[in-house]
Order: C-alpha cells, then structure tokens, then sequence
C-alpha cells in the first residue's frame, strides 16, 4: 500500500513538472517567427550550422525556400527566422542573448552599430566582401562590420498611363512626363491634376500621405532624407550631429503639396495607412504615390501596372534636371562573433553560395526582386520597372540622392517626434514651427542623449 | 497520511515553486539588476548605478503618462464596476434569454486588445471623419476614446463576477425585507451592495490594475498621439526601450521597475481598504 502510495506520489509530480515546464518551454521561443529555431540550429552543431534573422517579412517564404535547398545540396542545416513587421530589434535582442543565437543578422545602417557593432564579425576577405560593389560598414577595429546585399530606391512612383492620359487633356500644363524637371513643374502638373480630378477619373494628384504608423515611415525617414542631404551636400559633409535646418523649407514644400492635392482631408490622414495608399495607387484613385522599389513584387496588383519613378523635387535651386531618386541601401548583412567558429564558417559558406550560385541569384533577383551589389550579379536583369526607371536617371547622368540623411537620423524617437508634429500640422492643431524644431532642435538633443 | 503529506509535500510543490522561480521570481531580481545598467541584451549589461533612476524621473513625458494613466483608471473603475453590476443585476432577473445576454456581453474579453484597438480605430475614424477630424485630434478624443474601448471590453467580464456575487445572496433574506416593507434602493444599498462586497472588492482590484496596465489597446488606438498627449505608463516605458539607443534600455526598465512597485502598492491599499470594509 505505502510503495503504491509512493510509486502515485512520484508519477503525479512528475507529470506535474513535465507539464509546468513545458508551459515555461514553449513560452520561451517564442522569438520571432517559427519557434523550432533554437532546436534547428543545435541539430548540426557539430558541423556547424547557419541560423539568419531576417528583417523582411515580405521575402520570408523565398528565405525559407533557400536555405532549404542549401540544406539539400549541402546537408547544412540553415535556419531562417523573420521578425515581424517593424519589430526587427526587439527580436534581435531577445535572440541574440540566447545561447543558439542567429549567426547572420542585419543592421539598417551605420548608427545601428552603435548598439551591434558589438556582435559583429569583421568580414573582410570573405567572399561577400570581395565580390561586393557598394560601401560596406566598418567600425573601429573591424574593417568590414557589414555588407550591403540589396540597394533600393524611393521617390514618387507615378502610374505612367494616367499621367499620359493627364497629357492628352485639354490645356495640360505639361505634355509629357519629361517635363517635369523640378518642384515647380510637379507642382503645376499636381495642382492642376487636383482641379480637375474628376475630368480625369482621380480622387487626387497623390495618394493619402497617412500618418498613421504603418505609413509615417515614408514621410518621417524616408523624405526627411531630402532635407538633411541637401543641408550635408551644401556643407561637404557626410554625417552630422546638428543641423541648422537650411531646407526645411523645401521639405514644407512637398508636404504641403502631399497634403492639399490628396485624395483625402489634411485633417484625416492621421487615420490613414499604408495600405490605404498602396490600395488608392493600385485602383487608380491617384497618379502619384511616393514609396520605394520595395512597394513592386512579382505577384502584387503593381505589376500589373505601368509605373515609372520621379524624384524628390522639393524646390532647391540645384535639383532642376539634374537629380535621380533616392538610391541607397537599408539591408547589411552581418555575422555575429560570437558564434562558433564552425557556424561563422557555415555562414559565410551559405553566404557565398547565396550570391555566386544559380538559385541563389534567381531567387534573390528574382522571386525576392532585390537589385544585389554583388559583382557576380552583373548579367542579371531585373523585372522591377522602378529599378529600370531608377537607372534611367543615372544613365541620364542624374546624380542619384544618397541617404546619407536617413544614416544620421540620430533614434527612433526622433522620428515619433516627426510623426507627431506632422501629425498636429495636418489637422491644424500645431503649426509648422513644430516641425522645424523636430528638424533642429531635437535632432540636436536626440545626438546628445543617445 | 498526514504523515505521508508532511513527507512527501516538497514533491509536490516543488515543481510549482520551481515554475514559480523560472517564471517569475527570477525574471524579476534581473529585471531589478538592469534598472542599475547599462544593456544592449540581458547578458551584456554593465553596472551604472542610479543613473537610470534620475534620468526617469527627470523625463517629463514619464510624468505625464502616469497623470494619464491615474486619470483613465479613476475614470474606468467607476464606469465598469458600476456598469458592470448594473448590468448583472438586470441579467439576475428573471427576464427571458438572459443566458444570450451574458454571453454576448462576456464575448468582447475573448478578443485581443490589439485587434480591438484597430477596429474600435475604424470605428471611432469612420464617424469623427463627419466632423473631418480623427482620434489623434486632441488628447480629450484619445481619452474618450480609450474609456470607452475598455469598458466595452470590461464589463462582461466584471458583469460575470457581480452575478456570480449576486446570486449568492440568500433569497429569503430578501424576501424578510420585502414583508418587513424595505423600499427597492433600500434593499439595493443595505443587503445586496454590502453582500457582493467581496465581488466589488476583485472587480475593483482588476479594473484598477487593468487601468494602469493598459497597453495594447493604448499602441493600437492612439499610439500616444497627438504629441505623446494620450500615452499611458505601459507604452512610455516600451518607447523609452525601444526608441533611442541600448544606452536608455536602462532607463526604461528603471521606469518599468518604480511602475511594478507603484502598482503593487496601489493594489495592496486598495485590498486593504476595500477588504477591510467588507469584513465589518
């Protein structure tokens, strides 16, 4: 009876704590995306293994496609785990704590290393190193901390078929989409687009400039390059901790032109998203729509259509003819020190095979639709017609605009400071000296207090 | 077998108290240690002393989000506890289908405060949009706003609790109070009120802490705006983390830490308060 007792006592508190720390188990992993991440990686310890945190969603199933087909041709084992949307660094921080932390990560730009330059590998002499052809990130003591491996664009896409139709009215200010050269001839192209919205089928001349979170970026990271890189083009410099604001101005300039010749209110756009815009765009309710060559994929409503990009005219003396759209990059890579050496092998194996073998070169320009600043990348032919358009300008011997302002946006806050003061602006609760001093003042203390 | 008991009782608590210790015990001695560093990720902080502390309290918008989140949960735990138990004592009438009612009422809790936060947005949008202004107007609409998403969402389950409390009251209790001629609000205030007191007593405590904890609902329906006017403590401390370098993590955690601390003393006095009176 008492060993019956015993033997009751011992069973039950055993599946007492195998199903409490179960519970604490599976909680854990919860990092990020598939929760067998950890468990994946340890399987090819001994050989080493790959374990790539990804920072984008939208490219997460040709990821997972890959590194399967690694996994085939080589037997090592690759991991891939995507963050969520707009929740990169936060899973990066849980992960890389972890002891099967991700031996490939990304950084977005060079104040990212700040925070995780501490984890980096320096990775000069590897093969991604050497074949690559844009700037990679160095850091004190580590000569290359990260690769590029997916230059983008950004300025306003316009649906190429309207804007014709625009031309064929009557008393068209303009008769073709090259005669748009500055922020002028936009201007008078959008405003007249806008009074006559309804002769051409449109809602507006731009999309809704939302302010919502889903679509501030666009506006808060992505145009608050303008600015800051005529400002540092004007000084000579490249970076800088202060600013005094010269283009401000210019920036009012084309918010001013998003937000009156819209499809929507000023006084709603806080409400409004990035799908909203994309939708807006993809029906056809407006002929302009600032985003970059991200917004085009292969299988979305956008390849369907006639598209073609404008650059950023916001009114400075210099932009007339003479400049291109946004070209930079947001995607390094890096690989993190403190794996074993094994797995830091690996991964620059897998890394290597990424972007010198077939599949890899298919998938990343193809199904994933980057342009790579890899040398072996030189045949390839992209089908994104943004990227086409976005190299016409450079043909035409347009100076591309680099981000060199997005690089020294000093933190996140600083842009939620942005959105904010965009925000109170288009619903006529603030004016625009908020922005102005989002602009100098806070870049200021945001430097100050990183 | 009491014997057996006092033998064998660490077996049987020990997995608990081990879950209990993983879960909880630990995460919270470390998450006290990084409020006094210096973390980019929990294994490689350095020890900065109260640093963290004074940079808290010097950050006006801190402040401010905890003025806020006072007000809201003042606001709240009247509106729900006491819509809440008007509510359960009409569905402890005997009124036709007052099981459908329960359950419709309950369902708003099953839904994530996220999801919630995005349709009561479209919602709230749709119609100030008549007047061409949205939610992020001034911090008054986010305030109405947030009130009225978590009463909404609330209610049914405090409403659950107070009937729960209601019907526990013995009827011929009741039924003395009638033939002895008490009026309806006399009822109400002295025998129904002062028996569900220990109802009121959990109500309050969750709404409370609910209020002062409240944030998904508060990221996805204001996300702070206009101008951080309308965010809580919840979401300052998550944007301190998150929105500078690794070098203010520190303070957002030392934010995180004067909350847990704040927290728990409001929720203790009001125990004591409130328990103390149910008791007499």
């Amino acid at each position: 009876m008492r060993r019956s007792n015993k033997v009751i006592a011992v069973v039950s508190a055993a599946v007492m704590a195998a199903g409490l720390l179960a519970g604490c188990g599976s909680g854990d992993s919860a990092g990020g995306g598939s929760g067998d991440a950890a468990g994946g990686a340890a399987a090819g310890a001994g050989s080493g293994s790959v374990y790539y945190l990804n920072y984008k969603p939208e490219v997460d199933a040709q990821w997972q496609e890959l590194a399967a087909r690694y996994t085939e041709e080589t037997g090592v084992p690759v991991t891939v785990v995507t963050a969520a949307s707009g929740t990169y660094e936060q899973t990066l921080t849980s992960e890389i704590a972890k002891t099967e932390a991700p031996t490939l990560f990304q950084v977005e730009n060079q104040s990212w290393l700040d925070n995780w330059g501490q984890y980096c590998y320096d990775l000069s002499g590897s093969f991604i190193a050497e074949h690559s052809t844009a700037n990679t990130l160095s850091m004190e003591g580590v000569e290359v901390a990260a690769v590029p491996f997916a230059m983008e664009s950004y300025g306003i896409i316009y649906n190429v078929d309207l804007l014709n139709e625009y031309c064929q009215l009557e008393n068209a200010v303009i008769s073709s989409a090259a005669d748009i050269v500055d922020f002028d001839s936009l201007k008078a192209v959008a405003d007249d687009i806008q009074a006559r919205k309804d002769e051409l089928g449109v809602e507006g001349a731009f999309t809704s400039a939302g302010l919502d979170g889903s679509s501030n970026w666009r506006f808060t990271t992505h145009l608050a390059n303008v600015p800051i890189y005529w400002e540092y083009t004007k000084k000579g410099i490249t970076t800088a901790t202060s600013l005094d604001g010269t283009y401000v101005a210019n920036y009012k300039n084309l918010i001013d032109l998003y937000f009156t010749d819209s499809t929507c209110d000023p006084a709603l756009l806080s409400g409004k998203t990035g799908d909203d815009a994309l939708a807006e765009f993809c029906d056809g309710m407006a002929v302009f729509y600032q985003n970059g060559t991200w917004a085009w994929t292969a299988d979305n409503e956008m390849a369907e259509m006639n598209i073609a990009f404008l650059p950023l005219y916001t009114g400075v003396p210099e932009e007339k003819d003479s400049i291109g759209v946004c070209t930079g990059t947001g995607n390094f890579w890096c690989v993190n020190k403190n794996s074993t050496e094994e797995d830091i092998q690996a991964t620059l194996d897998f890394l290597e095979w990424v972007i010198s073998s077939e599949a890899g070169i298919e998938t990343l320009s193809g199904a994933m639709a980057f342009n790579c600043p890899f040398d072996t990348f030189a045949d390839v032919v992209l089908e994104n017609p943004l990227f086409t358009s976005a190299n016409e300008y450079e043909a035409a011997g347009k100076t591309a605009i680099s981000w060199i302002g997005t690089e020294s946006l000093p933190t996140e806050n600083w842009k939620a400071n942005l959105s904010s003061a965009l925000i109170e602006y288009s619903q006529g609760t603030g004016d625009w000296s908020n922005v102005e001093k989002v602009f100098t003042e806070d870049f200021a203390t945001e430097w100050e207090n990183r | 077998m009491e014997k057996a008991l006092k033998k064998y009782f660490p077996v049987f608590v020990l997995p608990t108290a081990a879950a209990f210790v993983i879960g909880f015990i630990v995460p919270f001695i470390m998450a006290v240690y990084l409020s006094f560093c210096s973390f980019t990720t929990v294994s490689d902080a350095t020890f900065v002393g109260i640093k963290n502390y004074i940079e808290a309290f010097k950050d006006t918008t801190f402040l401010h989000s905890v003025l806020f989140s006072a007000l809201f949960t003042i606001v709240t735990v009247i509106l729900i506890n006491v819509l809440a138990f008007t509510v359960a004592m009409c569905l402890t009438k005997k009124i036709k289908g007052t099981n459908i009612f329960r359950t419709i009422f309950f369902m708003p809790n099953l839904i994530g405060g996220i999801v919630l936060g995005y349709v009561w947005q479209l919602l709230f949008n749709g119609l100030l949009s008549y007047i061409n202004r949205t939610l992020t107007f001034s911090s008054v609409y986010g305030f109405w706003g947030l009130v009225i998403l978590l009463s909404w969402q609330q209610i049914g389950y405090m409403m659950i609790i107070y009937i729960a409390g209601i019907q526990n009251i013995a009827g011929d209790m009741l039924e003395a109070a009638e033939v002895d001629g008490a009026t309806g609000s006399q009822r109400l205030f002295k025998i129904i009120i002062p028996s569900v007191s220990p109802s009121i007593v959990i109500c309050t405590f969750l709404s409370l802490t609910n209020g002062f904890k409240l944030f998904d609902q508060n990221l996805a329906l204001t996300a702070g705006e206009p101008s951080r006017s309308t965010e809580m403590v919840a979401l300052n401390i998550y944007n301190t983390f998150y929105g500078s370098t690794a070098a203010y993590r520190g303070v957002g955690q030392a934010k995180a830490v004067i909350f847990a601390i704040a927290l728990a003393a409001i929720g203790v006095i009001q125990m004591r308060l409130t328990a103390g009176k149910g008791d007499k």
